[in-house]
């Protein structure tokens, strides 16, 4: 429960950050610190210095965007890297336009951890067992991310490459994620506790624009019940197109626990891999009952 | 003495303090963190202590190289096995519990020879910081010669695997038999039926707040050890340290326990780190400060449980239990700790019998040496263990006779006229109003309304399971002769000085040892009650072997029985010699004197009167004393019970059950506790909420796993499930009063009452719900996949 030597700094801006991880090789940075100094505590990871940007300004920021400032190419939210689990659980817009990552932010750890806890670290990470992971593969959104070359942006499909391991690389920063809102999109995310480590034991994050009666499009991703967080294209081949009733729902759902190898899936003293997928099917259902405003009490 | 062995706590005037909810004195400091544990004091040049933890389940230990890490800044010394050998301390650490063949193999500070669990001590770094110490760990080299390992009791038993200790081949510490085989034999035949249950009881981790630790202050020149550490028995772990661990007189060793945060067994225990701390401050004469991480405490605090058990009940078919059978294998882990083997046989094999009037119980124990962490007693220690057992197979026994369980445990309850109870399973019973305490529990759950939604619910697909779990413990082990009988290297009595300031305010020195409980608080209750006084009047001290004469400290529900029954005993005794002085001073025969908040007055004359707090300052003027009267007013006290006390009750769960994923719902649970006469309902009630947290933690979340290696798979918290506040439903609590009839204020105890209970409680809730599926039984912890699987087939 010691960790190992390690630096300390503290960045009074983005570009300072950047030096700083310039100048001292295989360092990380720090916000809230609820992912990295666990894993420092047991020895899983050992950092020679860390770059700590929870002192930066103007990077927690939670604002609609519209076609007209170009940079998300219509109409989305922004979210600054720096907004804290708290913030975003609290935030109208969040709740209004990306549901699913609010019922997220709400349902991640406990108080202390989302009120220290940040969005941009929590998603470079790459803890699979979090739960904005699955929003953020569900609501299709994206990371904006600087280096001393630029900028660019890591769309979340393109950002969960294994357990602790991102896309970002270990000489940018994470300033925003930005999500694209659609006004006849729904979307929620549904938590099942691990009751060990307070983390998903399966989280299910899901996106979907009806016209009421017909889903058009469907995005449906996992947390938790996964290595890495992933979408499940089974479950959103068979929604789309599909009749807003009960039995589509099932049907689609039933595949969630089959579209993934079995490996795919975690499996360890409290649960094994065959169950967390039993689950992912019967969580899945849920979350689209409930987004979908379909009635399961019969069930 | 005559008044002091009455069971009525006060009979000629009451404070009102015995019995009140006050509230708990010792809780400002310890919430606005003036409280000083062990970590919290430091003295000058103190160094730090971390040690080096073998990563073989079992291996020969070939070469320990400690160059490395002594060259590096900031270390001051490695030390070795061997380095303790050459020392030449005794360098045993003891077992405190003798058994009938017992093998007790050497157990040494640091180990020599072999490792034996994951987490044995191999070396010892003192640094002047903490982490330079734990740096430097890594830089030790151990070689080791990996040995074939086993973790489970049967298997160490019943495989061909290397021994765990050369002096048992067979991997067999004792074996253990209790009850009459014949009777038994006898009544299982003659029996209209018989029905058993195969069970296991996992290994808990403890999981104390404050991980264990020791500050060691050897001073050379008087040659005087000072040991502060998280003990809940000072004087025992004086006495351990002196005789077998480090040949000093004991009155050559001060252990103090400072502010302790929770202990549930795990801080009964002399271990090698506690012991280590001392010895390398008495090779060094610095202090040394030892803290251990979570990671070692669930490497080395001993673990409680570990149990494969078949047990058999005979049944005739009108629901009389005639018979009951158990064979057990007990894990003791790689070492023999303190009370390792009086927790798996006496205090198991002797509850068996339960709340129920059983003719004939057999038990044999097999205690085997496993490749793990050493078990020893936690929460409920044995008992919990033997209720679990009697508790699964009444209820196995009602789904044989097709009998309702509540009704079944009804019809063999001891009676309240058949007390004293003499069980087949060796104990005597001192009293108890079993079902009165049933009534008021199932009363509150409405029992048999409950039982008719749980059928309405079952034709809607739903799954309602009701759990009753009835139990009695044995607590506060004597008297001490007995214990001595059954293999107790120590006594069952307590000890304690009440004594009166020569200004008038009371302190008592008390020789259990707090980690929580409350004692500032439920001891100065019952001093208040006995001398008339305000609890503001009375001052706490324990923990500290220099300042308390003598004890034997706080573990096994004794420290209100035992402990609170020499502190009333000793009042008494002072309120007795106070009435003297007061009767000689104000000139009337003893027996004229009324004695009424605080106040002696001569019966019809109230202004004639002297208060206690005066006499007390009198007593020590001694300028106008009887005759051959000592000045002084203390009394030091040493309380022998003539028995165990036996705290009974009934516990209920509502849960539903979802078989689709396996979730498990608590609706309701209801505790009834009969604990004798309450000193403070608070405490009380605090008492059973802790202890049903971790009954439902074992029945549904706890339970330490081993992997293939030997190596603890549950190592971390995000591992090992305690159950949070959130996950734990609503407690109702309510209690019936049956005093304890020999104990002097009538009290039973209740520190492990709700976790005995909880735990059947929960599992009989579980395989209640899971009826319809055919679902006998499920071993803990009963995790949503276990009882998805039960019920896989059938969905």
């Amino acid at each position: 429960m010691y960790t190992n030597d390690f630096d300390y700094y503290r960045a009074d801006s983005v570009d300072d950050a950047l030096a700083l991880l310039g100048d001292h090789d295989g360092a990380e940075l720090v916000a809230g610190a609820h992912g990295l100094l666990p894993r420092m505590k047991t020895g899983e990871e050992s950092p020679p210095a860390l770059v700590d940007i929870s002192q930066l300004s103007g990077l927690a920021a939670i604002e609609e965007t519209d076609g007209s400032s170009g940079d998300s190419g219509g109409d989305g939210v922004s979210i600054g890297a720096l907004a804290t689990h708290t913030d975003i659980a609290n935030s109208e817009i969040v709740r209004q336009r990306a549901t699913a990552l609010a019922d997220a932010a709400a349902e991640l750890g406990d108080p202390q951890v989302r009120n220290g806890g940040t969005i941009g670290g929590n998603l470079a990470h790459g803890d699979a067992r979090s739960d904005p992971p699955a929003a953020l593969l569900a609501l299709d959104g994206s990371l904006v991310a600087r280096s001393a070359g630029g900028e660019r942006t890591i769309d979340a499909t393109d950002l969960f490459e294994g357990p602790f391991e991102t896309a970002v690389s270990s000489d940018e920063i994470v300033t925003g994620i930005r999500i694209p809102t659609a006004d006849d999109a729904v979307s929620g995310y549904y938590k099942r506790r691990n009751p060990l480590s307070g983390y998903a034991m399966v989280g299910v994050g899901v996106w979907l624009r009806t016209d009421g009666e017909t889903v058009q499009e469907a995005r449906v991703a996992v947390t938790g019940a996964t290595t890495t967080p992933t979408r499940l294209p089974g479950v959103e081949d068979e929604l789309e197109g599909a009749a807003v009733t009960e039995e589509a729902i099932t049907a689609a759902a039933a595949q969630a626990g089959t579209t993934l190898p079995d490996e795919a899936f975690v499996s360890d003293v409290q649960a094994s891999a065959e169950y967390r997928a039993h689950l992912l099917t019967v969580d899945t259902e849920r979350v689209l009952g409930e987004v979908l405003d379909v009635d399961y009490s019969s069930h | 003495m005559s008044d002091a062995d009455g069971a009525d706590s006060n009979d000629d005037g009451s404070s009102g303090a015995f019995g009140a909810a006050i509230e708990r004195g010792e809780d400002v400091p310890l919430l606005t963190g003036d409280g000083q544990y062990t970590d919290d004091i430091s003295l000058p040049g103190t160094t730090h202590l971390a040690i080096r933890r073998s990563d073989h389940a079992h291996a020969r230990l070939e070469s320990v190289d400690t160059s490395a890490a002594e060259a590096m800044d900031g270390v001051v010394a490695v030390f070795t096995g061997e380095d303790v050998v050459e020392s030449g301390v005794p360098n045993t650490i003891p077992t405190a519990w003798d058994l009938p063949g017992l093998v007790q193999p050497q157990y040494r500070m640091l180990a020599t020879d072999k490792v034996r669990h994951e987490g044995t001590a191999v070396a010892a770094v003192v640094a002047e910081t903490p982490h330079a110490a734990h740096d430097a760990l890594e830089r030790i080299s151990v070689e080791y010669e990996p040995l074939e390992h086993v973790t489970d009791p049967v298997e160490a038993v019943e495989r061909d695997v290397p021994p765990v200790h050369d002096e048992a081949e067979d991997n067999v510490a004792f074996d253990f038999e209790l009850g009459d085989s014949d009777a038994t034999d006898e009544a299982f035949a003659d029996a209209d039926r018989v029905t058993s249950v195969d069970l296991r009881q996992p290994r808990i981790i403890p999981n104390a707040m404050e991980p264990r630790a020791a500050l060691a202050d050897w001073e050379e020149t008087t040659e005087k050890l000072r040991l502060w550490m998280t003990s809940q028995n000072p004087h025992l772990h004086r006495m351990l340290l002196s005789a077998g661990t480090l040949g000093l007189p004991e009155n050559r060793i001060q252990v103090i326990a400072p502010e302790v945060g929770g202990g549930f067994g795990s801080k009964i225990y002399h271990y090698p780190d506690e012991a280590v701390t001392a010895w390398c401050s008495m090779q060094l004469g610095r202090p040394v400060k030892w803290q251990a991480t979570r990671s070692e405490s669930y490497l080395t605090d001993c673990h409680g449980r570990d149990h494969v058990t078949t047990g058999e009940i005979a049944l005739d078919d009108d629901g009389t239990i005639r018979g009951v059978r158990v064979e057990t294998h007990a894990g003791l882990g790689a070492q023999l700790s303190q009370f390792g083997t009086a927790t798996p046989s006496y205090l198991y094999a002797t509850i068996l019998s339960g709340q129920y009037a059983i003719p004939a119980i057999h038990c044999r124990v097999v205690g085997a040496f496993t490749n793990t962490t050493p078990v020893d007693a936690y929460r409920g220690a044995g008992r919990a263990e033997g209720i679990y057992v009697i508790e699964r197979l009444v209820d196995v026994g009602a789904r044989e006779l097709e009998m309702d369980p509540a009704e079944l445990r009804r019809r063999n309850l001891i009676q309240p006229d058949e007390f004293p109870f003499e069980t087949a399973a060796a104990l005597v019973y001192d009293s108890g109003e079993y079902e009165r305490a049933m009534d008021v529990a199932l009363e509150h759950v409405d029992y048999d309304e409950l039982r008719e939604r749980q059928d309405e619910l079952r034709e809607e697909g739903r799954y309602l399971g009701i759990g009753v779990a009835n139990f009695v413990e044995s607590a506060g082990l004597s008297p001490s002769g007995l214990a001595g009988d059954l293999g107790a290297q120590a006594g069952g009595w307590e000890s304690s000085i009440v004594r009166f300031d020569s200004t008038g305010s009371v302190t008592i020195l008390a020789g259990t040892a707090d980690q929580g409980q409350g004692h500032r608080t439920t001891y100065a209750q019952i001093a208040a009650e006995e001398l008339g006084l305000s609890v503001d009047d009375i001052d706490v001290v324990e923990g500290d072997t220099d300042r308390i004469p003598q004890g034997m400290g706080t573990y096994g529900s004794r420290s209100a029985s035992v402990g609170g029954g020499s502190i009333a005993r000793g009042a008494r005794e002072v309120r007795e010699k106070a009435r003297r002085i007061a009767a000689h001073q104000l000139e009337t025969p003893v027996d004229d004197l009324e004695f009424e908040d605080g106040e002696f007055h001569v019966t019809g004359a109230p202004d004639r009167s002297l208060h206690i707090q005066t006499i007390a300052h009198e007593a020590y003027l001694g300028h106008d004393l009887p005759e051959g009267m000592d000045p002084g007013l203390e009394e030091t006290n040493f309380y022998d019970p003539e028995n165990f006390t036996y705290p009974f009750g009934t516990h209920v769960a509502v849960v539903e059950v979802e078989p689709e994923t396996g979730e498990i719902e608590i609706e309701r649970y209801v505790a009834v506790d009969d604990c004798g006469e309450i000193i403070n309902p608070m405490i009380v009630e605090g008492q059973v909420h802790g202890g049903i947290a971790q009954g439902i933690g074992a029945a549904l979340y706890e339970g330490a796993a081993y992997d293939d290696e030997g190596h603890l798979e549950t190592r971390r918290m995000d591992e090992y499930a305690v159950p949070h506040s959130t996950q734990l439903p609503e407690f109702e609590t309510d209690s019936t009063v049956t005093p304890s009839p020999h104990n002097p204020i009538g009290v039973k105890g209740v520190g492990e009452s709700a976790t005995i209970a909880a735990t059947p409680t929960m599992v009989s809730a579980v395989v209640d719900a899971l009826e319809p599926f055919d679902v006998d039984h499920l071993d803990m912890p009963i995790t949503p996949e276990s009882v998805w699987r039960a019920t896989e087939g059938d969905r």
